[in-house]
């Protein structure tokens, strides 16, 4: 475990998981194109994705994938992606 | 990022804002060529594959650590991760919805096998780190770290919930999951179980100590 994660207040926060509705890791594998095209063009990915966010913040896997799919679109955005 | 496509022309740099008929002709050209017969598939199949390629090598590259003392090379783990990404892929083209580009679609089935590809190498010479005859020890200690009276205090009651609240299972889960972080791929294999029904099982466990500590802990 990291320092970050030790502090007792992100331990807490990780223990009780998001509160609200939050989708499960299939329906989030499902949209997360389409809430990291909305996420990059500005839109309201949120409102458009409801649940997707919570998720983010329960499921660390999933906030992985969801940074790297990002990361690869702006990556791409700029420069072509190396051979 | 090429153009899969030769007759369809990207918007410029920003695919989320290509234009919306090109971003469907685009799609429309890969699911038809995709679901096509002979010669045709084969090689739309090759273009994604190398996309997808691409794709994998840039999120191993981002989890080096994570796989780099496997002792296997970076191409052989992107080919392996492109190649799984693809069947899958091609087992769900009637998932795609015309919602984001084709590509994008794309790349998320190689994000997701390279990255719990790395996670696996990460893991594959380690015991689950945490026991049942460990979690009351852990249950114990954690809240002994340095805090403020309100976030001890709630910690301790939530620890406490883990052990008079949670059937057994959840119990294992949480604290695998949570305390000890195993990633929920590398569980659900060593559980024999899929990654939704774990995070089901954890979110049910969350509910219930949140039930607990009420709605203080809802920040
Ligand atoms: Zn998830």
């Amino acid at each position: 475990m990291t320092d970050q994660r030790q502090t007792p207040d992100h331990l807490l926060r990780r223990l009780l998981g998001p509160a609200g509705p939050e989708l499960g890791c299939e329906e989030c594998f499902e949209l997360l194109d389409v809430y990291v095209e909305a996420e990059l063009a500005g839109a309201d990915a949120h409102g458009r994705i409801p649940g997707m966010r919570a998720h983010l913040e329960g499921c660390p896997a999933c906030a992985e994938e969801h940074d790297s799919l990002r990361e690869l679109l702006s990556a791409a955005e700029s420069t072509p992606l190396p051979a | 990022m090429s153009n899969p496509v030769g007759s369809v022309k990207r918007g410029p740099h920003d695919p989320t804002r290509a234009h919306p008929g090109s971003r469907q002709a685009e799609a429309e050209a890969w699911l038809q060529s995709l679901r096509s017969g002979g010669r045709e598939r084969e090689d739309a199949a090759a273009r994604l594959d190398g996309l997808l390629v691409k794709a994998a090598r840039f999120e191993l590259l981002r989890r080096r650590a994570q796989w780099n003392r496997s002792g296997e090379s970076l191409d052989d783990l992107a080919v392996q991760s492109a190649d799984s990404a693809l069947s899958a892929l091609l087992s769900k083209l009637d998932h795609y919805r015309f919602e984001s580009r084709f590509t994008t679609w794309a790349y998320k089935f190689a994000i997701l096998e390279a990255a719990q590809l790395a996670r696996r190498r990460a893991w594959q010479e380690r015991e689950l780190p945490i026991g049942p005859e460990e979690w009351d020890r852990l249950a114990e200690s954690t809240p002994e770290l340095a805090a403020g009276v309100a976030v001890r205090d709630q910690l301790r009651r939530v620890m406490r919930a883990i052990q008079t609240q949670l059937s057994a299972h959840q119990r294992e889960v949480l604290t695998e999951l949570v305390l000890a972080e195993v990633p929920i791929d590398v569980l659900a294999e060593r559980l024999n179980t899929t990654r939704g029904a774990l995070y089901k099982t954890l979110h049910d466990a969350r509910r219930k100590l949140r039930d607990v500590v009420g709605s203080e802990a809802d920040d």
